[in-house]
C-alpha cells in the first residue's frame, strides 16, 4: 500500500492482511491507524506508521527510546495531534488536522474516540484529590452519566480484578507505584473501552514492583481484552502478545507474531535491537535452534503486504527514503 | 566480626534515648526564649502606652462595645468580597490562559487596570464618581464591589499560576477517559489548582480583613469607622485606634490559625505515606 504524504510517495506497512493468531477471517478491525506522520518542529518522529488491530488482539510495540513508539500510541487517541494520517476506532474516524482549529463536531468525535481507547500512562496520572474509588467512578459518572451506585459496583469489580479492593478509600499518594499503576488500569477498565492503550506502564516502577503490574496485564491479555502495549518488557511481549511491531526511526520495520519478530527477526536492525536487549544467550538459544514449533506466520503466497516485501531496502539506512 | 551483642543494642538504644531527650530540651528552650521575647516587647509596649496616655476606663467600657459591633460588618464585607474576588479570579485566570484574543484581552485589561490604580481610589471612584453618571449604589455594596474587583485582579495571577501548576498528565488522563475540556477543568484541574492556591487565598483574606478598613472612608460602619467616630469628638482617638488595632490583630491571628488547619485538611490525598 502506498500513500502520498506531503508530495512524496511513501510506502506504508499495513498489516491488515497479516492477521495474528486470534483473528478470525473477516473480523472487523477495532483500530485502524493509517499512515500516521508526526513532526515535532523539524524532527520527523513518525514516518507513515499504520496499524490495524482486531478484537481480542494484544499488540506490543517494541523499539528503542526515541524511536517514536510512545508518540505513535499517543497519536492513536489524539493526545498528540498527528501531522498526517487518520485514526479510526470502530466507526469513528478522525483525520489529522495539524494546521487548523478543529470544530465542535470534530472535537466531539475525538472525545468519542478516546472513550473507546483509554490510556494507561507511564506516570500513572491518578487524580491526587480523589480517593481510589473516586478516581475510578469519576469518568463513568461525569462523562458517561452512569448512575453513581452502578458506577461504584463496576469500579469495585475492576478493583477486585487488580487485587486492590482493600485500598478502595485510600488516596493515591498513600499507594506504592505498583498499586498506583494497578489502580490506573482499573480506572481504564471501568470505562469499559474497546481497546486499552499502555504507554510503558512499568517503566516508572521500582523493579520489584514491575511483576504485579505485568501479571494484571497478562491476565487482561489472556481474557481477550484488546490491548496495544508500548513496552520494554520482552517477556510480556513474548508471552502475551499476538503481534509485535518493531519500530525504529518512526517506521515499523518488522511486524509479526512474537515467535517471528522476537525469536527470528528478519530485519538486521530488529536483530541488533534484540541482541542488545536479550543478550547473547537468547540469540544462541533460539537463533540456532531448528524452527519446528513455529509455523511460518506469513506464508508469502498468501500475503502481498509482507513487511519484508514492502521494504526491499530494509537494510539501508532508515533515513533514506527509496522510491 | 564478633557480632552485635545485646549489650551493644542496649547501649545503642540508650544513646538514642539520650539524643532524643537532648533534642527535646533544646526545642523547649527555644520555645521558652521565643515566648519571652514576645512578652518583653508586649509589656514594653503596654507600659509605654499606659505611661503616655491616661486610659479612661469609663470611656473605654462605653467605646469598646461600640467598636466591637463593627467586627461583624468587617467580616461580612471581607467574606463577600473575597468570594467575589475568587469568582473573578477563576474567570480572569481562564481568560489569561485562553488562546482566544478577546477573552485574553479582557482579562489582561482587567488585571492591568485594577492592579495599576490604588484601591482607595477605586473605592472613592465607585462611591463618588458613579453617582455623577446616575448610578447610585449604597455604601456596603460599593465597598464590597471595589474590594472584590481589586483583589480579584491580584488573585487572577495567583489562580493562573495555580492552574498552570497542575501537571499536564492530569489533563491527559482526563482527556483519555473521554472528558471534554470543560469537565476536565471543572472536575480535575480546578480542584487541584484550588489546593495549590489555598495558602495564597488565606493570605489574601487576611490582607482583605485589614484593607476592608478603607471602606470606612465612604461611611461603612466597620471597625475603623467606629473607632474614628467615637474617638475624634472627645479627642480620645489614641485609645480607640489602639482598641481597633488590637481587634484587627486578634482577628488576623485567629484566621491564621484557621488557615493552618484548613491547609492541613486540604492536604489529604497529597500526603505521602505516614512515617
Amino acid at each position: 500500500m502506498a500513500t502520498t504524504v506531503d508530495g512524496r510517495l511513501r510506502h506504508v506497512i499495513d498489516p491488515a492482511e497479516l492477521p495474528g493468531r486470534l483473528v478470525p477471517t473477516g473480523a472487523k478491525p477495532v483500530i485502524r491507524a493509517t499512515a500516521i506522520e508526526k513532526f515535532f518542529g523539524d524532527n520527523h518522529v513518525l514516518r507513515g506508521c499504520s496499524m490495524t488491530v482486531y478484537p481480542k488482539e494484544t499488540i506490543t510495540i517494541l523499539g528503542r527510546s526515541g524511536s517514536g513508539k510512545s508518540t505513535f500510541l499517543r497519536c492513536l487517541n489524539f493526545l498528540e495531534e498527528p501531522s498526517a494520517g487518520a485514526v479510526a476506532i470502530d466507526d469513528v474516524e478522525v483525520d489529522a488536522a495539524p494546521m487548523r482549529r478543529r470544530d465542535r463536531a470534530e472535537r466531539e468525535r475525538i472525545r468519542q474516540l478516546r472513550l473507546s481507547a483509554t490510556m494507561v500512562f507511564q506516570e500513572f496520572n491518578l487524580f491526587p484529590h480523589l480517593s481510589v474509588i473516586g478516581n475510578l467512578i469519576e469518568a463513568p459518572v461525569h462523562v458517561k452519566g452512569v448512575d453513581r451506585k452502578q458506577a461504584t459496583e463496576l469500579a469495585e469489580k475492576y478493583l477486585a480484578k487488580v487485587g486492590l479492593s482493600d485500598k478502595r478509600d485510600e488516596y493515591p499518594a498513600r499507594l506504592s507505584g505498583g498499586q498506583r499503576q494497578r489502580v490506573a488500569i482499573a480506572r481504564a477498565l471501568t470505562m469499559e473501552p474497546k481497546v486499552l492503550l499502555f504507554d510503558e506502564p512499568t517503566s516508572a516502577l521500582d523493579p520489584s514492583l514491575v511483576g504485579e503490574v505485568l501479571k494484571v496485564m497478562e491476565e487482561l491479555a489472556h481474557e481477550g481484552r484488546t490491548m496495544i502495549v508500548v513496552t520494554h518488557e520482552m517477556q510480556f511481549a513474548r508471552e502475551a502478545a499476538d503481534r509485535v511491531y518493531y519500530i525504529e526511526h518512526g517506521q515499523f520495520l518488522e511486524i509479526g507474531p512474537p515467535e517471528q519478530v522476537i525469536e527470528h527477526p528478519r530485519d538486521e536492525r530488529t536483530r541488533a535491537f534484540l541482541s542488545r536487549f536479550l543478550g547473547t544467550a537468547h540469540v544462541h538459544q533460539t537463533g540456532g535452534a531448528p524452527v519446528v514449533h513455529v509455523p511460518d506466520p506469513m506464508p508469502e503466497t498468501h500475503h502481498h503486504d509482507d513487511p519484508k516485501d514492502e521494504h526491499p531496502h530494509g537494510h539501508d539506512h532508515p533515513d533514506a527514503h527509496p522510491h | 566480626m564478633a557480632g552485635v551483642t545485646t549489650a551493644d543494642h542496649a547501649s545503642a538504644s540508650q544513646l538514642g534515648a539520650a539524643i532524643q531527650a537532648a533534642e527535646r530540651r533544646q526545642r523547649q528552650r527555644w520555645r521558652l526564649a521565643f515566648v519571652v521575647v514576645w512578652m518583653v516587647i508586649l509589656t514594653g509596649l503596654v507600659a509605654f502606652i499606659f505611661g503616655t496616655i491616661k486610659l479612661n476606663a469609663v470611656f473605654l467600657t462605653k467605646s469598646i462595645p461600640y467598636i466591637l459591633a463593627g467586627v461583624p460588618i468587617t467580616l461580612f464585607v471581607s467574606f463577600v468580597s473575597i468570594t467575589i474576588a475568587i469568582f473573578l479570579a477563576v474567570l480572569g485566570a481562564l481568560g489569561r490562559l485562553s488562546r482566544n484574543p478577546i477573552a485574553n484581552g479582557i482579562a489582561s485589561f482587567y488585571v492591568s487596570f485594577f492592579r495599576g490604580t490604588p484601591l482607595l481610589l477605586q473605592i472613592l471612584f465607585l462611591y463618588l464618581a458613579l453617582p455623577q453618571a446616575g448610578i447610585v449604589i449604597p455604601e456596603v455594596p460599593t465597598g464590597i464591589l471595589a474590594l472584590g474587583f481589586n483583589y480579584g485582579a491580584y488573585m487572577t495571577e495567583i489562580f493562573r499560576a495555580g492552574i498552570q501548576a497542575v501537571p499536564s498528565g492530569q489533563t491527559e488522563a482526563a482527556y483519555s477517559l473521554g472528558m471534554g475540556g470543560r469537565t476536565t477543568f471543572r472536575r480535575i484541574v480546578l480542584p487541584q489548582a484550588f489546593r495549590i492556591v489555598t495558602p495564597a487565598i488565606g493570605n489574601d483574606f487576611i490582607a482583605m480583613l485589614k484593607d476592608s478598613s478603607l471602606v470606612s472612608t465612604i461611611g461603612v460602619q466597620e471597625i475603623l469607622y467606629r473607632a474614628q467616630v467615637i474617638g475624634r469628638p472627645t479627642f480620645q482617638s489614641m485609645q480607640t485606634l489602639l482598641v481597633a488595632a488590637v481587634v484587627y490583630w486578634v482577628m488576623t491571628i485567629l484566621f491564621s490559625l484557621l488557615q493552618n488547619r484548613l491547609e492541613r485538611r486540604m492536604a489529604v490525598g497529597d500526603r505521602a505515606r505516614p512515617a
